[in-house]
């Protein structure tokens, strides 16, 4: 089996993400002798964190111009461990810092590179892989030829891996020159909460419905903000929308919690949550696209006849969202 | 200061076809793939709205759009796009499919913006979708940069907020719907968009017109690119079957659903 480096970055703690211990199970579970890369202001904490995953050795690039996220000062430290560790196949978590700075590394590492991987197996001895194309309208399952080979795996293919001691890391060294980019900081979106929860039980997808005139005529956005804030504070569900309804922050009314940040589909995020409950939603967007890594999947529509929601929910409910959600809140 | 920002963006099928995979003489492709009304790939169509934007706000800047897909099919996307903003266009004929290798789209790519005549490099912006909606592999953009020797990038772009002395304050997207707020000393960078904060501009016949003086000769003038599958072996393609079961609710009090609902959840 191939030779690996698994290479994770800390986050602002020094900790390890969820995502890339769950990458290290996954890559444990398929290649061969592995090789750890550490990328972080100060990596030790991280490296105990995972010192009994039997890993040959533990690198470290360390250094405050390597606890922010740049593209410059990553790619860097990617190269630098891969040529430390001259792996056959660099696996990775898809975190955002990756999935910025690992394409540009593979490159200086004259490697291929693929991303969003969903599957990786082994198939007749030969290291395989499974992604989706066509924004997860078709998977593919496929292999190459070249080395190293970088794999940037999401997150959910394994569980998280567990077995803390003491590590013992050896430096790698990389100049840091010419940096023309500063970081300056974290910031939350513009919206009165914090409506994106990845590590959510619960995805509830708001659509264009919340927004059009009701029975009575009246388009009651009031009303809508009141029930949608109050099901996400009482579960503390994550909150996806329609591109259509975010699209409506261009013509003036909106939600004010709202952003494209939280649309998923075509244009936005796939997001992994165990339950989904789609309101007011119509089209492929939300029901395929959206839903994709959502397992137990529930609609509210007035449409008996939506084809897609019919044969992607588990169960629809043909009834007005306004007032089966004023009551879901009341009953919660 | 100004920019000289190159935005690479080709064609997608429209979003609302229905795609089926196929075997081709190469590798997959999509069945009917000629056939398929096609767009401008979402994201790159954000980026092309923000450069056009930046460009018309910080004066002496000027757009390319270099665009890599079969020519007969970029001239239908141009009479589209090209009433939107105004742009020259750099075509390269080839194909424009999601299984085609990023490493190779990226070579041609990189080919064509350096033939590019009166680009000046050190005020280069490269603009690109963070993703297209074929591929989805978020790394094209990367490898452009890197064979162009541009050392800052910044992907999943939102916001670029020019300043007077050449540098910019850039918000990119990260996880848990936060951003990541960095200032670049100036160009060259390559900024891979997502969605920006502008809408789709409004057809305008005479940018249509201003545009097509450029556009017809470039696309008759448009190099052919060798661009295929690469050294991917692609063992199955498929259209995931996950056609469930629903159960549809329907005439039932709103307290019986609610109450449903709510077990569900605690469930």
């Amino acid at each position: 089996m191939e030779k690996v480096l698994f290479i994770a970055h800390t986050d602002a703690d020094g900790n390890l993400p969820k995502a890339a211990l769950e990458t290290l199970t996954a890559a444990k579970a398929t290649c061969g002798d592995l090789t750890v890369g550490l990328i972080g202001a100060d990596v030790q904490a991280a490296a105990d964190s995972i010192a009994e995953c039997g890993a040959e050795a533990i690198l470290g690039v360390s250094g405050d111009a390597f606890g922010a996220s740049r593209y410059s000062t990553d790619a860097a430290a990617i190269e630098a461990l891969v040529k430390q560790a001259a792996p056959e196949v660099v696996i990775a978590p898809n975190t955002a810092r990756f999935a910025r700075s690992m394409p540009g590394a593979a490159f200086r590492c004259g490697g291929k590179i693929d991303t969003h991987i969903t599957g990786m197996f082994r198939e007749g001895g030969k290291l395989e892989v499974q992604r989706w194309y066509y924004r997860q309208r078709m998977s593919a399952t496929l292999s190459r030829e070249a080395r190293p080979w970088f794999l940037l795996l999401e997150g959910g293919l394994a569980e998280a891996f567990s077995g803390a001691g003491s590590a013992i890391v050896q430096t790698v060294d990389v100049a840091v020159d010419n940096v023309r980019t500063e970081v300056v900081g974290v910031q939350a979106p513009d919206s009165d909460a914090q409506t994106i929860r990845p590590e959510a039980e619960v995805l509830f997808v708001a659509g264009a419905g919340w927004m059009k005139k009701q029975a009575d005529g009246e388009v009651k956005i009031k009303d809508a903000e009141e029930i949608i804030l109050g099901f996400l504070d009482k579960t503390q569900a994550s909150l996806g929308s329609t591109k259509s309804l975010v699209d409506q922050e261009a013509e003036g009314d909106v939600l004010n919690f709202m952003s494209h940040m939280n649309q998923v589909g075509q244009t936005g995020s796939t997001p992994r949550h165990n339950k989904g409950l789609a309101t007011c939603c119509h089209g492929e967007e939300p029901h395929t696209v959206g839903w994709r890594f959502i397992n137990e999947r529930r609609a509210i529509s007035l449409d008996a006849n939506c084809g897609w929601a019919q044969g992607k929910a588990d169960v629809l409910y043909i009834a007005d969202a306004f007032e089966v959600m004023k009551k879901v809140n009341e009953l919660l | 200061m100004s920019f000289h920002i190159v935005v690479c963006g080709s064609l997608v099928p429209d979003p609302l076809q229905t795609l089926e995979p196929m075997q081709g003489p190469t590798g997959p492709a999509l069945k009917n793939e000629m056939m398929l009304p096609a767009v401008l790939d979402p994201w790159a169509g954000h980026a092309l709205f923000e450069a056009a934007t930046l460009a018309a706000n910080v004066p002496g800047s000027k757009v390319w759009l270099v665009s890599l897909g079969p020519k007969a099919k970029l001239q239908q996307l141009m009479m589209s796009i090209a009433q939107k903003v105004a742009f020259d266009l750099v075509a390269v004929d080839g194909p424009a499919g999601g299984f085609l290798d990023a490493f190779e789209t990226a070579e041609a790519l990189a080919g064509a913006i350096d033939g590019i005549a009166g680009l000046e490099k050190d005020k280069m912006l490269l603009f690109g979708g963070c993703a297209s909606s074929s591929r989805d592999a978020s790394v094209t953009m990367q490898l452009i940069g890197e064979r162009l020797g541009i050392t800052d990038q910044f992907l999943a772009v939102d916001e670029l907020k020019p300043e007077a002395d050449g540098s910019f304050q850039i918000m990119e997207r990260i996880e848990a719907g936060e951003y990541l707020v960095s200032k670049c000393a100036g160009a060259p960078a390559m900024v891979g968009w997502a969605t920006g904060n502008l809408p789709e501009p409004p057809n305008n016949p005479q940018v249509g017109m201003q545009n097509m003086r450029t556009v017809m000769p470039a696309l008759q003038q448009a190099k052919p690119a060798q661009v295929g599958t690469g050294d991917v072996n692609f063992t199955k393609v498929e259209v995931p079957q996950q056609r469930r079961e629903t159960k549809i609710v329907k005439d039932t009090p709103v307290e019986e659903i609610a109450a449903d609902i709510v077990a569900w959840l605690k469930g």
